[in-house]
């Protein structure tokens, strides 16, 4: 313990604020793990643990673009409905694979996808800067979702059929053929694959993959173009260049995502509740919330915010009344001379670093 | 031959003529001052030559090779870095990473490298710290540099940083647009102190904008004086400054 403790504070900041992220993560992994194959869920946790990894995976994919590159994307649900569709398509068309290769062939398939996607639409998009941005994102997220809505695929012995009218317009062989991707209705019977387990790998592998990224030369010329862009063009940074990287990273990400959400799904339509203008905005919230730039923030307020709505929904009638109280005491907490005097003598900080505390004076 | 020569430079905005007929040779390893009352264009200058702007006229030729009308990356990697008149520093990243930004194009492993941990950015990594570090020593900003926010360092200490950082990228020719700008005395001798050592050790060529009479005449061995963006007086300190055209146009008759 004592070696781990000195090894501990030799790290520098921001490894050992890596460390922390992962260790967490791992010790909730274990313990969560421990407790579904125990039996001790209830059916409600059981079914949010796949979708939770999926909202933290988001999160971060999303805090990589908002956070670390500095552009607000508001289309990020479009990218996770790619990738959400290409798994399945690729799911459904080899039924007769083993289960777990077939899950992380589409799982990559998906990442693929999205990620040739948000590469394609970075090209002329991240020209733009701010407002403009999101607005183009925005339009691409719902586009995109349009698009499958529309979209109509089948499969017979002559090959693949497409259509963006109806089933009919495919001349498929309707008694031979099997539909993919069935419109409005979606697609239906992916199997099942999504575990709690794979979907903690895959969180862990995309958290690796964005905090190493962060914490090397190209995230650092990533967050040069963020905090100052004319700067960074005097010293040689390539814009365009890093731009593209850390938007088309992040689409890959949403794609595994995606992928993750289709195959927890029986049946996978995209509604606009679930790939729409309002799950895109909740990704926001997620980043802002968990403070933007903030990993493992991101992480945490996607889990809050995705369980606490659910814990509560046997009190949903006075919701309203809640929310109204709850802001009044805070309002009052935050503001009232008496308690913010109360907080500078009796805060946290001040409880366990005491001399921080006398410092301040 | 000459490190930089420029010939007859002129960018006209609308109906102004911003620049005009700009002429200027600097030889390698002399340290160059650009004067002129405001508005007189020597910002213009700076940003013709970092490629901000297109020249409408003229030649800007750095060590013989014709670099006019290119992109400031281009620029930047054919020699010539800067620093800035109102301080561009990138202030969430701690003092260390700005140099290593400066340093990102003189050092390189692929995105791979860097997301797998493979031994090439290790490697890579430790030497770009240590160039870091060999560099803020010079300018007395290696104490706690890794932890430090860029944004938290005293005023005289940016101004500095972002001549560290232009240094890292390793140029022939160093701009420094109005460096003592907003400092006090004692900082403003510290800063020809460490601009002369600069010239001496690095073996720079500098172009400098300044306002300070003290540090114009103090170190720049060369002058051109500019107003309203036309050449006004141009050659030996001393005799720039005595020339009476000069003293009309900063006191007035």
């Amino acid at each position: 313990m004592g070696r781990i403790k000195t090894y501990f504070s030799t790290m520098d900041r921001t490894s050992r604020d890596d460390f922390i992220t992962y260790g967490g993560l791992l010790v909730v992994f274990i313990v969560m793990q421990g407790l579904l194959s125990a039996g001790m869920l209830s059916n409600q946790m059981r079914g949010l643990l796949v979708p939770l990894c999926v909202y933290a995976i988001m999160a971060i994919a999303l805090n990589l673009v908002v956070g670390t590159l500095g552009e607000l994307s508001i289309g990020h649900a479009g990218f996770m409905c790619v990738g959400a569709f290409s798994s399945a398509f690729f799911s459904k068309i080899n039924p007769d694979m083993p289960d777990l290769p077939r899950f992380i062939i589409a799982i990559i398939i998906g990442g693929v996808v999205a990620g040739i996607f948000g590469f394609l639409i970075g090209i002329p998009v991240l020209r733009l800067n701010g407002d403009y941005l999101a607005i183009v994102t925005l339009a691409f997220g719902e586009i995109i979702k349009n698009i499958i809505n529309a979209l109509y695929v089948g499969v017979d012995e002559k090959g693949y059929h497409f259509s963006l009218s109806s089933v009919n317009d495919m001349g498929m062989d309707p008694l031979n053929g099997n539909i993919i991707i069935n419109g409005p209705q979606g697609v239906t019977g992916t199997p099942r694959s999504a575990t709690f387990a794979i979907s903690m790998v895959v969180l862990f592998i995309s958290l690796i993959v964005i905090l190493n990224l962060t914490h090397s030369r190209d995230g650092r010329a990533i967050m040069a173009v963020r905090d100052n862009y004319i700067a960074a063009e005097s010293v040689g940074i390539n814009i365009t260049r890093y731009k593209l990287t850390a938007f088309t990273i992040s689409a890959v990400i949403s794609g595994f995502a995606g992928a993750l959400y289709a195959h927890n799904l029986a049946t996978l339509v995209a509604t606009p509740a679930r790939f729409g203008y309002n799950m895109s905005i909740m990704f926001l919230v997620f980043v802002v919330l968990g403070g933007i730039g903030s990993t493992r923030g991101a992480i945490v307020a996607s889990v809050v915010l995705t369980l606490i709505p659910e814990l509560l929904r046997p009190i949903q009638s006075y919701r309203m009344l809640i929310y109204a109280i709850v802001l009044i005491v805070i309002m009052l907490v935050n503001w009232s001379p008496k308690s913010r005097a109360f907080m500078e003598t009796h805060s946290l900080k001040r409880f366990l670093f005491k001399k921080g505390g006398k410092e301040d004076k | 031959m000459a490190l930089l020569e420029i010939n007859n430079l002129a960018i006209h905005f609308g109906g102004l003529r911003a620049v005009d007929e700009f002429d200027l040779t600097i030889e390698k390893g002399e340290l160059y001052g650009l004067i002129g009352p405001n508005g007189a264009g020597k910002t213009t200058v700076f940003n013709l030559l970092t490629g901000v702007y297109k020249p409408n006229e003229g030649i800007i030729r750095l060590d013989g090779k014709d670099i006019t009308g290119k992109k400031p990356i281009q620029i930047n990697r054919e020699g010539i870095a800067r620093t800035f008149q109102n301080i561009r520093l990138f202030k969430q990243l701690s003092v260390l990473d700005n140099v290593k930004v400066g340093l990102h194009n003189r050092y390189g492993y692929s995105t791979a490298a860097s997301i797998l941990r493979l031994p090439s950015y290790f490697r890579t990594e430790k030497e770009m710290t240590e160039e870091a570090y060999e560099l803020l020593k010079v300018f007395d900003l290696d104490k706690n540099a890794a932890t430090t926010l860029a944004s938290n360092l005293p005023y005289g200490a940016q101004r500095k940083l972002e001549i560290a950082r232009a240094l890292a990228t390793g140029p022939k020719l160093l701009l420094l647009d109005e460096p003592a700008a907003g400092m006090n005395p004692n900082e403003t001798q510290e800063l020809m102190d460490t601009i002369k050592y600069i010239q001496k050790n690095f073996n720079m060529t500098i172009l400098l904008i300044e306002h300070d009479m003290k540090l114009v005449s103090g170190i720049c061995e060369k002058l051109t004086v500019l107003n309203f963006g036309r050449i006004l007086a141009q050659g030996e300190t001393k005799a720039v400054l005595a020339d009476p055209e000069v003293i009309k146009a900063y006191l007035g008759e």
